[in-house]
């Protein structure tokens, strides 16, 4: 109860002292609600929202609303940019202003693939069982000479770089 | 903000160009790529079977293997 209170209280504050400031181009909307309560979602996907930014407006903004009702030719650059700011956030070019996220996304990308390779290098050393006798070094030795006996893909393949008389790799 | 000298940017036919672009493209992209592998791969292939098939001697080969003792059938 009482913190409600102030949290609308310093809203009001906050919204009242910028609006001092700027006339009528104001970028800061007078007492709006904070995200996400609103239901202002714009994207370049989505860009044409529900409902305005700003729905809570002065009595300045009223008139120009009044007055964008009339004639748009009568309205002037300024007004024409405060009633854009007074429907939406931001423009395309702030929205899809580029951002430095890829690189945090990248270091932890690769901080997790390094402790993955932490992990499995620990289970390596202790946790993994012997070799099957058909990984060790003689067994594969005795297959691959078992292939190149029977001349496997003698065309292109593994035979083919196989030198039969000096029993060697062709180089 | 209208009172600098910005040309009036290009306002229709956007999508027609860009698939004018895409279409011409695609069409250069798959001829490249299609005679690229007639020429690197599929010739040389070609190639690599005539030249062992040309002088090849089968009981010979067949000999081999048998003296390597690959074969079930005969020793």
């Amino acid at each position: 109860m009482l913190s409600r209170a102030a949290w609308s209280l310093a809203l009001r504050r906050g919204g009242l002292g910028t609006l001092g400031i700027h006339s009528l181009g104001g970028s800061a909307p007078s007492d709006r609600k904070m995200p996400p309560y609103t239901n202002y979602f714009a994207q370049r996907s989505y860009p044409m929202p529900d409902e305005p930014f700003c729905t809570e407006l002065n009595a300045e903004q009223r008139a120009l609303k009044e007055k964008e009702k009339g004639s748009w030719t009568l309205l002037s650059d300024a007004e024409k940019v405060a009633l854009y700011r007074l429907q939406f956030h931001e423009t395309f070019a702030e929205m899809n202003r580029r951002s430095n996220e890829w690189k945090t996304v990248m270091g932890c990308v690769f901080f997790f693939l390094g402790f993955a390779a932490l992990l499995i290098w620990w289970q390596r050393v202790y946790m993994f069982p012997e070799k099957p006798i058909t990984l060790t070094d003689e067994w594969k030795a005795q297959q691959l000479q078992r292939i190149l006996d029977m001349k496997a893909n003698p065309v292109q393949g593994l035979a083919s770089r196989w030198d039969y008389e000096k029993k060697q790799w062709k180089k | 903000m209208a009172s600098s000298a910005l040309a009036k940017p290009q306002m229709r036919g956007l999508l027609a160009r860009r698939l004018r672009i895409h279409i011409v493209g695609a069409f250069v992209v798959s001829l490249g790529v299609a005679v690229f592998y007639k020429f690197a791969v599929a010739e040389p292939r070609k190639k690599a079977y005539a030249d062992f098939y040309r002088n090849y001697d089968s009981m010979k080969d067949f000999e081999e293997m048998k003296k390597a003792g690959v074969f079930q059938s005969i020793k």
